[in-house]
């Protein structure tokens, strides 16, 4: 359903290799593949439209006319402005020397905002501050009893008013029982509302100018669709917000209304929920975001690493064999040598994308033995030129004397074999699938 | 950020928010020659209204091909054709809800309305004169059990619950024992919200689903909760639902914003599933029947 940007990317410039060089035609359709995967990832159309302009302008202006990988090019281009779109850097909260400072939290009904308080109490306490909660959903039913359970988990009080009491008035006394009890931050969690609810909408900004927060959150749920900037712009101009909350990010959104509102109201994303656990909340970072409205691992320093160690065309030439089946054993030292370059192999596995959350975990344990690695080389290394290039010629006899020219035993140099040719078998398969394939072959090292 | 890239921004909102009627009026005073802006504008409203990419450009294409064939006259029949298109997409089922006697569990991703539709189709239920019986089988999210029992109060129905951190599935148990002493038609059963992704609470669901199928002669549905902002992950959502509970229906809610829904087109239609109500408000009568053509021409026309 959503392929990743870099298999389309591959499948568009697949199309013309052999034709040398791309023409602006070609960027065009890149352009559109770029187009679909940002809106089936949430981005507003509209950020979409200026976004893909800007994009291919550059793209025109730079190398990927010229390059062997062109796909690489047009999603590091893209990466770089997408980030660039999303903020720079991680953001952090801003305290006044105020006391107490106080943070108000607003937002679409059911968006989060009720565990965001408790999250933000937990996390700004892990930090030392003396956080209090206060109470302002008079309206959803138990609302405030939700907040006060929270509270008690964590052992942060709740504050909240008296039965029938008004989200001004219990917002107002929650400050000044904060200044009782010398609590130096304040977190208001206040009921959820609709952007076009005029009398909602005008309570919010009372609230606000009853306790002049020193920071307004919005909560904004990561699953929303093209609405989240009608939200979020309804939000900027009644409550001027500064600062996003983006929740629900453990499930598998791509995540690109975060995107969108940051790029409609100029508002920095600080901090992302990733479950339902009061210590499920994360600062925020540009770049991880970009990768993942895009569907990718951590592709920009698998790219420029690529770019660093291995020239365009070695890299072009590999891929092209790896699809087909004329791999031989010289490619593959040629490939291994080149990936040792990158980097540790357990690193370089880590960032390939379309690798599943089990499959990274996997790598992860996998303690990839870098000295079997020295000798998978030394065992290539000693055959003949011929036999690199048909491993079929390698009997019994060569297999001895490869085992003992590279120091070796001949159960190494069999088991090496015959995962070479597993390999080719899958390469194969894979190049007939065209892209779809998810899993890693298993290397023969 | 430059402000003109703002600006620009906000100004094409404001142009989104023109409504679709104003674009046909356009498409007609231009004559027969129909110019690619108006499909392009056609097929954006589509994708601002969250049915997809992929649809709404197919949407775009028939209609077009259809505009050609058939020379539609006037913005009215433009209109009519499309409202058609898309309300003929969704399926249509006899209303889950009229069996009785029947159990109904209600699931979903978390914060899209379960608690609050339970309370109000108890309320429409029990108005209509059914014997109705509500479990709490969130036990999982602080005072939601609180919350329900507002509900159930409002709506003037008992409610069954255990203390937060019982087994859900115990609960339905207990509460279909409570629906056979009772005598009671409907048993509406309210589950923790949970992101269809976590391969454990989706087991535990089926679990819950199993003890009601298990425990009970009535027949079990299931409906998903879906919030009308949700994007294309909805499609997801509704998918790791289905497989794991074999859904019946989808309730949509939420619809009092300005979110078009557009994604329940896309899951109704690529699972076959029929929107059994629509939530458009937080008050206990903000519930109404799904109507395909009133729904489709809210879709692209706005309310
Ligand atoms: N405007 C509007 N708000 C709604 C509608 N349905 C539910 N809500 C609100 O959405 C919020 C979440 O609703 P709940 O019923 O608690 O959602 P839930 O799915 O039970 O949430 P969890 O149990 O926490 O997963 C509440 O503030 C409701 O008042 C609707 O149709 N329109
Ligand atoms: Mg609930």
């Amino acid at each position: 359903m959503f392929e990743n940007l870099s298999q389309r990317l591959q499948d568009v410039f697949g199309k013309l290799t052999g034709k040398g060089r791309l023409s602006e035609a070609d960027i065009d359709a890149a352009m559109r593949e770029v187009r679909v995967a940002l809106l089936e990832a949430d981005v507003n159309f509209l950020v979409v439209k200026d976004f893909v302009a800007r994009v291919r302008e550059r793209a025109l202006g730079t190398d990927v006319l010229r390059s062997m990988t062109p796909g690489q090019t047009v999603i590091k281009i893209v990466l770089d402005e997408l980030t660039s779109l999303m903020g720079a850097g991680e953001s952090k909260l801003a305290f006044s020397g105020r006391f107490p400072n106080v943070i108000m939290l607003v937002g679409l009904q059911g968006s989060g905002k009720t565990t965001a308080a408790a999250k933000l109490a937990n996390l700004l306490r892990k930090q030392g501050r003396r956080p209090l909660m206060v109470a302002c959903d008079v309206y959803r039913p138990a609302a405030i009893d939700q907040l006060e359970s929270l509270g008690r988990e964590l052992g942060i009080p709740v504050y909240r008013g008296v039965e029938g009491a008004d989200p001004v008035d219990i917002a107002k006394a929650g400050v000044k029982a904060a200044v009782a009890d010398m609590r130096d931050t304040v977190i208001v969690d206040t009921a959820g509302r609709l952007h076009v609810d005029e009398t909602m909408m005008g309570e919010a900004a009372l609230i606000r100018d009853a306790v002049r927060p020193d920071q307004v959150l919005m909560v904004i749920d990561a699953m929303t669709g093209q609405d989240a900037v009608t939200a979020a712009t309804a939000f900027a101009e009644r409550v001027d917000f500064d600062g996003v909350i983006v929740t629900k990010l453990d499930g598998d959104s791509r995540g690109g209304a975060a995107l969108s509102v940051r790029a409609v109201t100029g508002k920095p994303i600080k901090f992302i929920g990733v479950g339902e656990k009061l210590d499920a909340l994360e600062p925020f970072h540009p770049d991880r975001m970009a990768q993942r409205i895009l569907g990718m691992g951590d592709m920009v320093s698998l790219i420029e690493r690529a770019q660093s160690t291995v020239a365009a065309e070695d890299a072009a030439e590999l891929e092209k064999k790896l699809r087909s089946s004329e791999l031989t054993l010289d490619d593959f030292l040629q490939q291994l040598q080149q990936v040792r370059k990158m980097g540790s192999l357990k690193d370089v596995l880590g960032m390939i994308p379309g690798m599943g959350a089990a499959q990274r975990a996997q790598v992860a344990n996998a303690d990839v033995d870098e000295k079997a690695l020295d000798r998978t080389q030394a065992i290539i290394q000693s055959m003949s030129a011929q036999e690199r290039r048909k491993p079929a010629l390698i009997n019994g006899h060569r297999r001895v004397r490869i085992a003992r020219g590279s120091g070796t035993s001949v159960q190494e140099v069999n088991r090496l074999l015959e995962q070479f040719a597993q390999m080719k078998k899958m390469m194969k398969q894979m190049g007939k699938m065209k892209g779809k394939g998810r899993g890693m072959p298993q290397m023969p090292f | 950020m430059s402000p003109s890239w703002l600006d620009r921004l906000s100004g094409g909102l404001a142009r989104t928010r023109e409504q679709l009627g104003d674009r046909i009026a356009e498409l007609v005073g231009r004559g027969p020659e129909v110019g690619e802006g108006f499909w392009d504008g056609l097929e954006e409203t589509l994708i601002a209204a969250d049915m997809g990419a992929g649809p709404a450009s197919a949407i775009t294409a028939a209609l077009k091909s259809r505009s050609r064939r058939e020379d539609l006259p006037d913005a009215a029949a433009v209109e009519v054709a499309l409202v058609d298109l898309i309300a003929a997409q969704m399926p249509v089922h006899p209303d889950p809800l009229a069996e009785s006697p029947l159990t109904v569990l209600f699931v979903g991703i978390n914060g899209t309305g379960k608690t609050t539709s339970v309370g109000k189709i108890a309320a429409e239920a029990a108005g209509a004169g059914r014997n109705v019986v509500i479990g709490s089988a969130d036990t999982y999210r602080a005072a939601a059990i609180e919350q329900l029992r507002v509900w159930a109060d409002r709506a003037s129905v008992p409610i069954v619950e255990r203390e937060r951190g019982a087994d859900p599935a115990s609960v339905v148990f207990d509460t279909l024992a409570v629906a056979r002493e009772n005598g009671s038609d409907l048993v509406l059963v309210d589950t923790a919200g949970r992101l269809h992704n976590s391969a454990d609470l989706m087991q535990e669901l089926a679990k819950v689903q199993r003890v009601a199928r298990a425990q009970s002669v009535f027949p079990v549905k299931s409906l998903l909760v879906i919030d009308a902002t949700t994007g294309q992950n909805g499609i997801a959502q509704a998918r790791a639902f289905h497989d794991a509970l074999e859904l019946d229906g989808i309730i949509l809610t939420k619809l009092d914003g300005t979110a078009r829904g557009g994604i329940a087109v896309a899951i109704a239609t690529q699972l076959g599933l029929p929107i059994v109500r629509i939530g458009v408000g937080e008050s206990l009568e903000d519930l109404r029947p799904f109507d395909a053509t009133e729904f489709a021409r809210a879709l692209i026309l706005g309310r």
